[in-house]
């Protein structure tokens, strides 16, 4: 590239030179000797340039050819450096100094030559995402290639347990050395992508596919610091900012079971809390049950010896008055039963006991009419 | 005098300036330089940047001196164990030695075809005396594989490398560059860029992993099913003991009333045994009957014995 501008230059020279080597040729052999350089103007030009009589025309067109090379130098002598950027000047091809933000004078284009390189700036590179596809050229000059470019995916890897993954990416880069970004690396864009890949594969592929979902900040790490070692190991003068994983995940047809696995630990969950509802609501109840149960029972114990407490009571008072006269005691307290009981009574059939033969005369479920 | 002196100079100061443009060239910092006149090469390769002289009729053949990228061709290869799979590989690679460069290849496209050749054999080598796992793989760290399996010792030594990826590539490495030497060519480094299943293999692969994850899926519904059986069951187990203790307790509370209640009716009418009997038999006598019954008495009987013999 270098070489083109400095042959482009060589050439403009190269077409002065010729311009002046021209000019003083019709100059010597020319008609007339109306001085040499005038040989070439058109007769109107020379009405008027006869018009400054006096003049020694002859070293006219040397001083026009020498202004405009001079003005043509001065345009390539000095250059603005954005605030965010550095130059690089090289002189000869050969790295001279590095400038930075303000205006600055050089040399002229063909000796010194001027990259800008913005040192200040966070570059971007976006790997596996959907939409870089169809705007990044640089790295999908694989798509021309004779295979189905689908079958390698820039985010489609191979994980330590032979599972597959998606794992889309960004790199952050900045230029930290101007001069080893611009001279040791023919290609250094093309250089950090493939690089940011091979890393990533390479830190992906020692882990199974469950930490490749979960512990993304780990793989990002580690990614980073080797890309780093790779970009310092080839002097690109590349600092790598941050290295971020987006959404890692399965390829869509895995996507569903892996879906399902999440499912099925809630449901497992839900069945487990079922199931300690249905405690929660039996057993406490249950207690209370069983309370109930125990406190009847302290009831019919209760009742239980007051009764007999009492029957025992009501005993030992009629035995009192009883002990006292026990014949007629015992006599009345019979009467007085009889008294309250015969009244009461259905039929009544008092026998002689000397009688024998009558109880088959007696019709028991028909006589109505006592005796 | 004039007119004769200013064509002379002018040739002059052109002859000059064409003799300086024909003997100077300019390297770049990136570029490196053989020297050849009339195809012969001259004099030591330049490979530091500069102003540069030499004879007007030498010719300066430029070389860049930075570091190339070589991009392979991604292909398909058979691993160790019978896996197909895409291997998209890249190298970076330097003119170490300009002149065996010229001499050989000359030309970049042409040197990329040799490293085409050179790099894929090398790679295709490696790849298919290797097992998959050790293309993938560059340490053996232990991984947090979805579950920890009861044949976990199988598990290891189907996901552990003896050779890992580092040295695969390395090892592709010192198998191109001294062939790649011979054009003057460095190898700086192999690396792998994608390696990936291919189609038919990578399909049975997703179904490996969906069957995987199915039978995980299975396996939590079957653990959430055992779970919550054991809860039921332990529901079971504490509703039977609650009522049993309770039954038990209050039984004993029962027990203990009737006790206390035997020794209380015992202690009372244990003072006359036969009045208890006579009470209790007036009781029964006056509680028993009534209307409903038919009663024949004989006049033997206490209260009728006036009837018949007063």
């Amino acid at each position: 590239m270098d070489t083109n501008k400095t042959m482009n230059w060589d050439w403009e020279k190269l077409q002065q030179q010729q311009q002046k080597r021209k000019k003083p040729d019709p100059g010597d052999g020319g008609p007339g000797g109306s001085g040499p350089g005038g040989g070439g103007i058109p007769p109107q030009m020379e009405d008027l340039l006869n018009k400054f009589k006096g003049f020694n025309f002859s070293w006219l067109p040397i001083l026009v050819v020498l202004i405009i090379v001079l003005l043509f130098f001065a345009n390539s002598m000095y250059y603005t450096i954005g605030i965010d950027e550095v130059g690089v000047i090289q002189r000869f091809g050969k790295y001279n100094r590095t400038t930075t933000s303000g205006l600055h004078f050089k040399w002229p284009k063909g000796i010194e030559k001027i990259t800008k390189v913005r040192v200040k700036r966070v570059y971007k590179e976006e790997f596996g995402f959907q939409t870089l596809q169809s705007t990044d050229q640089g790295s999908f000059t694989t798509d021309k290639r004779p295979y189905d470019s689908a079958n390698i995916g820039e985010s489609l890897m191979l994980t330590g347990d032979l599972n597959v993954a998606l794992v889309p990416w960004i790199v952050q880069y900045k230029i930290k050395s101007p001069r080893d970004y611009l001279f040791n690396v023919r290609d250094v864009h093309g250089l950090l992508r493939d690089m940011s890949e091979a890393a990533m594969r390479l830190v992906v592929g020692d882990r199974s596919i469950n930490e490749v979902i979960s512990s993304r900040l780990e793989i990002a790490n580690e990614a980073m610091s080797i890309l780093q070692k790779e970009m310092d190991h080839a002097e690109t003068g590349i600092s790598i900012v941050a290295v971020e994983l987006k959404k890692t995940n399965v390829p869509d047809p895995v996507q569903p079971s892996f879906n399902e696995v999440n499912q099925a630990i809630q449901d497992k969950e839900t069945m487990i809390y079922k199931a300690r509802e249905e405690y929660n609501k039996a057993v406490p109840a249950a207690k209370g049950e069983a309370k109930r149960v125990i406190k009847a029972a302290e009831g019919y114990a209760l009742e239980r010896v007051n009764k007999a407490k009492g029957d025992a009571d009501k005993f030992v008072a009629v035995y009192d008055e009883y002990k006292m006269a026990k014949d007629v005691t015992k006599r009345r307290l019979y009467l007085e039963t009889l008294s309250k009981v015969l009244p009461n009574l259905g039929e009544k059939y008092i026998v002689d006991s000397e009688q024998q033969n009558f109880l088959p005369l007696l019709n028991l479920g028909k006589g109505k009419e006592g005796k | 005098m004039k007119k004769i002196l200013i064509p002379f100079v002018v040739v002059a100061a052109v002859g000059i300036v064409l003799l300086l443009y024909f003997s100077t060239f300019v390297v770049d910092e990136t570029e490196q330089v053989v020297v050849t006149r009339f195809g012969k090469i001259s004099g030591k390769p330049i490979t530091t940047p500069g102003l540069k002289f030499k004879a007007p009729i030498d010719i300066a053949n430029y070389f860049p001196k930075n570091l190339q990228e070589w991009d392979g061709t991604p292909g398909q290869i058979p691993t160790k164990d019978k896996t197909y799979i895409w291997v998209d590989a890249f190298a970076r690679w330097r003119i170490n030695d300009p002149v065996t460069f010229f001499q050989a290849v000359s030309t970049l496209p042409s040197a990329t075809a040799r490293l085409d050749d050179i790099i894929d054999s090398a790679t295709r080598n490696y790849v298919t005396s290797y097992r998959l796992i050790e293309t993938v793989r560059k340490s053996n760290r232990s991984l947090d594989t979805l579950e920890k399996r009861k044949e976990e010792a199988k598990l290891d030594s189907d996901f552990s490398v003896s050779t890992g990826r580092k040295e695969i590539t390395q090892g592709i490495m010192e198998q191109a560059s001294p062939k790649l030497e011979r054009f003057g060519i460095e190898l700086v480094d192999v690396k792998f860029k994608r390696i990936n299943y291919v189609k038919e293999v990578r399909d049975s692969v997703y179904d490996r992993m969906i069957a995987e994850r199915r039978q995980m899926a299975e396996k939590y519904r079957s653990e959430g099913r055992g779970e919550a059986s054991e809860i039921r069951g332990d529901k079971e187990r504490e509703l039977k003991r609650i009522s049993s203790e309770a039954y038990q307790k209050a039984q004993v509370i029962k027990g203990q009333a009737d006790a206390e209640a035997l020794k209380i009716y015992a202690k009372a009418y244990d003072r006359d045994p036969e009045f208890y009997s006579f009470l209790k038999t007036l009781d029964l006598y006056e509680n028993s009957l009534d209307k409903s019954n038919a009663v024949v008495f004989s006049t033997d009987a206490e209260v009728f014995k006036y009837l018949k013999d007063f």
